[in-house]
């Protein structure tokens, strides 16, 4: 495994397949009563959010206690970041105070990427702008592969707002990479630009139709509408939104009754997802959840528990 | 660890042959004894194999205990990676599963299984993993093979076979489950490789 995990395409699949075993057994963890393992006792790691996230941080926050590492978590907001300090300097000051690793969130598109060369500890990349959120791949990928089993052949649809979706970005590279059959959807004005180009070298199909994608899908992944990111005019009306790609319950009826529906949170009911499939037996929004710290264990125990770069072998 | 994982073409192979396929289950057999015999009570028992290799002695201990009890006997699997105080020092690996019977470990007499013991360093993570699993009345230790050369103050209770040994010397446990063949060898570990190597 490489040393930070910055995109899904930093990890092999036999890579994926290690990070997958050691999350089966980190979900044991979690049912137990003491639940706490030592594998990373007296490593320090600290949560460097520039961007507001409660359960990505978190999950990191659990993974990294219940490993018996010292978290720490930073906002940006109300930091030196806020006060004009560069990305540079504040990524320098915290390391500097002796952590074993670093993971990061911030608005910016490749700043995880910057960030790694600056540094010798592990980076570890929760969401870079529009680009990857690698470990929500993850978690869903796994989430997958537990209820359908291999995900080779298995036939996934992502539908919502394409174009500002990290969580897409990687979910797509993620399950094409473990032999998934997977069609994204979305409204024209949503499809990221040279998407066409994108689609025919890494195997995944498009489709503006989503009435048509449904029905054939052993699982679908519902995107969050950003509405924070929504400040042109992508579409008309949330209503019209929801008419049209929204998994109403219409669409509900569509799907296959077992394929489960995936949506990576937090869910606006009522506009990409109704009530009737956020709470239909087949939706594993929660199951994502703990699948979530399970997953950031065993990420966070691949890149940390090893030795650090130039300790004796 | 102190089971050699068998590489093919590994010295694991080469080496002098001191327990055969009969020795090892006879050895099981006299543990499998000396276990009932310090606990008359089948329903407290709980035979916890260690991986790789303890996991199925366990299984193969507990069926014995079974065969002569007549009733089913507790059996699980601990891995113990996470608590390994050499982590630092290897690439990670993945942990094994740690399964516990139904019942789970609290009150009962634990009986810990691996297949050699070296440093105790393994049981030590052992004894770790246990106390956060739950609360056990006892606990004890049954190797197959005792090697000596202790890092620890740990000692088995059940022991298969005493096998004085050099610390240069590699011990190879192969079982039928995990290598289709029984048999502990003894070898020279210091080969032309690790001369190289170590040079």
């Amino acid at each position: 495994m490489k040393k930070h995990l910055l995109s899904i395409d930093d990890l092999s699949v036999d890579d994926i397949g290690a990070l997958f075993e050691t999350a089966a057994e980190m979900h044991d963890v979690q049912r137990r009563a003491v639940k706490k393992l030592p594998a990373l006792r007296g490593r320090t790691v600290i949560n460097l959010f520039f961007e507001d996230s409660t359960r990505t941080r978190s999950s990191f926050e659990i993974a990294g206690k219940w490993l018996s590492a010292d978290v720490i978590n930073i906002s940006a907001k109300g930091s030196s970041a806020s006060k004009g300090e560069s990305l540079r300097d504040t990524v320098l000051t915290v390391t500097a105070m002796g952590i074993d690793g670093l993971v990061m969130r911030h608005s910016a598109s490749g700043a995880a990427h910057q960030v790694a060369g600056w540094l010798d500890i592990p980076v570890i990349n929760a969401g870079d702008g529009m680009h990857e959120h690698p470990t929500q791949a993850l978690l869903d990928a796994y989430t997958l592969q537990r209820k359908l089993g291999s995900l080779e052949g298995r036939k996934i649809a992502i539908v919502g707002d394409l174009t500002h979706s990290r969580v897409f970005r990687s979910g797509v590279k993620i399950l094409t990479k473990l032999g998934a059959d997977v069609t994204v959807v979305a409204p024209p004005t949503l499809m990221p630009s040279g998407i066409a180009s994108w689609s025919k070298d890494a195997g995944f199909a498009t489709s503006y139709d989503v009435d048509s994608v449904l029905p054939e899908a052993d699982a679908v992944m519902m995107l969050r509408v950003q509405k924070e990111r929504m400040s042109g005019g992508y579409f008309p009306t949330a209503r019209e939104y929801t008419v049209g790609y929204g998994l109403t319950r219409d669409r509900l009826a569509l799907l296959k009754p077992d394929a489960p529906i995936l949506h990576p949170g937090p869910m606006n009911r009522g506009l990409e997802i109704a009530a009737d499939a956020a709470d239909a037996a087949q939706s594993v929004v929660l199951d994502q959840v703990s699948s979530g710290v399970a997953i950031r264990m065993s990420v966070l125990y691949h890149l940390l528990a090893g030795p650090n770069e130039g300790e004796a072998k | 660890m102190p089971t050699l994982d068998p590489v093919p073409g590994d010295s694991a192979l080469a080496g002098r042959v001191v327990l055969d396929a009969r020795d090892v289950s006879r050895a099981l057999a006299r543990i499998s004894h000396e276990i009932l015999e310090r606990n008359r009570e089948p329903e407290s028992l709980v035979i916890l194999g260690l991986h790789t290799r303890g996991v199925p002695l366990a299984k193969r201990i507990a069926e014995k205990i079974q065969a002569v009890e007549g009733k089913p006997v507790a059996v699980g699997e601990l891995d113990v990676t996470m608590y390994r105080d050499d982590l630092r020092s290897h690439p990670t690996r993945s942990p094994h599963k740690t399964q516990l019977p139904a019942g789970g470990i609290d009150g009962k007499t634990v009986v810990l299984v691996d297949d050699v013991l070296f440093s105790g360093r393994t049981i030590r993570a052992a004894l770790d993993a246990l106390s956060d699993l739950g609360r056990p009345a006892t606990v004890r230790l049954a190797v197959l093979v005792d090697r000596g050369h202790r890092d620890l103050p740990i000692r088995a209770d059940h022991v298969g076979k005493n096998l004085p040994s050099a610390r240069t010397e590699r011990v190879g446990v192969r079982l039928v489950e995990t290598d289709g063949v029984d048999e502990v060898r003894i070898a020279d570990s210091v080969t032309a490789d690790d001369k190289g190597a170590s040079a």
